[in-house]
């Protein structure tokens, strides 16, 4: 069964985030929050697209539903400071 | 007709457009019922295409909008997003502003 683990570290090994964090424990649903400098100045479209490139053909087959959260360090920091 | 031709067809003829699986009555995918319930709550008049009827538009529209997953939104003939994209646009406002252009 696929694991949050597994989608983690694939994104981690093709992706350089500050932050990430993948739920889900039913081998189909899961949701992602990635946090990286990468994002900073692109668009939401773009943002996703290297996360859905990180995980490349992985979309096509393992994974059917992932829910994706996008921030950069700058907004990821003002989150902390208000939690 | 070729996929990219027909894919150019429905966004130029539709100016909000959903591939989506299944029909609003019937989605056939929780990520496509959100993406028609944010649709319905912004008031948009959209059309939507069954990317399960059509196995070509299923395949074509991922590579076209350089985008795995379904369901995608198109506005004035911009791809928009997926569902993750639709709900924060929708939560922070910048969705009924593209709406009111229209």
């Amino acid at each position: 069964m696929l694991s949050p683990d597994t989608i983690k570290d694939i994104i981690n090994q093709n992706l350089d985030c500050e932050f990430i964090d993948v739920k889900g424990d039913d081998g189909t649903h899961f949701e992602a929050l990635i946090v990286s400098k990468l994002f900073e100045d692109l668009s939401i479209i773009k943002q996703h697209q290297l996360v859905y490139d990180a995980l490349g053909k992985m979309m096509q087959h393992e994974i059917h539903a992932l829910s994706i959260k996008t921030m950069t360090p700058f907004n990821w920091g003002k989150l902390q400071k208000m939690e | 007709m070729s996929v990219d031709l027909r894919i150019k067809e429905l966004i130029n003829n539709h100016p909000v457009l959903l591939f989506m699986k299944g029909n609003p009555k019937f989605p056939q995918c929780g990520f496509s019922s959100l993406a028609c319930q944010i649709l319905d709550a912004s008031g948009a008049n959209f059309h939507t295409v069954d990317v399960l009827q059509d196995q070509e538009i299923r395949e074509g529209i991922k590579v076209f909008s350089n985008w795995p997953t379904i369901p995608q939104l198109y506005i004035k003939g911009e791809f928009i997003g997926g569902s993750d994209i639709m709900r924060e646009m929708y939560e922070s406002g910048d969705l009924a502003k593209v709406f009111s252009d229209i």
